[in-house]
């Protein structure tokens, strides 16, 4: 339920970081900390392993089927912070799709009802 | 403006304008902090050192790692992550980072630790480059805030060799 702040720049991946990726034929982005980099010499390629902090394993078998690496392609953006709790408002929404529309209803009749 | 649909809206918009405020300084207040952090690492033993089957090198290792972290915590942190990671160049790579070990401190009376344990995470070089290896060990913290902006930074710790020979 919190809300997290992503960047993407052009610096290089670097362990530690929190990064968002999306694993080919997967739809939800996973949310991780980078713990291993190897970074070629000659160009810009980086193999890349994740793991959530409270996991017992790295993310390997969440990858695609023989695929041992995330690629800087597979990097959406890095968390660089977060307001808690702010994201229940979104989440009940679409878990109750009925607070949605009495929530929009309750506006669209304040506005309509507003003289200014 | 005087029915009670507008007071509730006005109160509303008010209350979460002062909520956002509030945890924007609540960030702001971490940048006045100016943390004082010590760390060290040192290898005990190397427990093996073997080529595998795929033609990649692996050491096993027992670190002693001690660190005050103390410092870093304000009131508006909720935890430290931390973690300890080989670093290393070799021929085919610019740049090899290799976490061996990672933790999360919960509070400032935690920061304060020494640690003796073999590696949390396998040593695994891309390739068989590893032997008589100079390499970093960089303790690297995450401060995870309570609201806001997560701050990082590191202390590298260089001399570290790897064996001549496998063992």
């Amino acid at each position: 339920g919190d809300i997290l702040f992503l960047r993407m720049s052009k610096e290089p991946i670097r362990t530690g970081e929190i990064v968002v990726f999306n694993v080919d034929g997967r739809e939800i982005p996973i949310v991780h900390r980078v713990i291993k980099v190897h970074e070629r010499q000659e160009s810009a390629e980086v193999d890349i392993l994740t793991k959530g902090d409270n996991n017992f394993e790295d993310d390997r078998l969440l990858y695609a089927h023989g695929e041992l690496w995330l690629q800087q392609h597979h990097i959406m953006g890095r968390a660089v912070g977060y307001l808690p709790y702010v994201g229940w408002v979104t989440i009940v929404m679409t878990e109750k799709p009925i607070i949605k529309y009495l929530l929009i209803g309750a506006l669209g009749l304040l506005v309509i009802m507003s003289k200014d | 403006m005087h029915s009670f649909g507008h007071r509730a809206n006005a109160v509303a918009t008010f209350a979460l304008t002062i909520l956002a405020a509030m945890c924007f300084a609540a960030s702001f207040s971490d940048s006045f902090n100016s943390p004082t952090p010590a760390a060290s690492a040192q290898i005990l033993n190397i427990n093996w050192f073997q080529k595998e089957a795929n033609a990649n090198d692996e050491v096993s290792m027992t670190l002693n790692i001690s660190a005050d972290l103390s410092s870093l915590f304000t009131w508006n942190t909720k935890q430290v992550f931390v973690f300890v990671a080989a670093e290393y160049e070799t021929p085919q790579n610019a740049l090899n980072q290799v976490s061996l070990w990672d933790g999360i401190i919960p509070a400032k009376e935690h920061a304060k630790f020494l640690i003796h344990t073999t590696n949390k995470y396998r040593f695994i070089d891309q390739g068989s480059n590893l032997k008589g290896r100079d390499f970093n060990l960089t303790m690297h913290w995450h401060i995870m805030p309570k609201t806001g902006k997560m701050f990082a930074d590191k202390i590298v710790m260089t001399g570290y060799q790897l064996p001549e020979q496998y063992r």
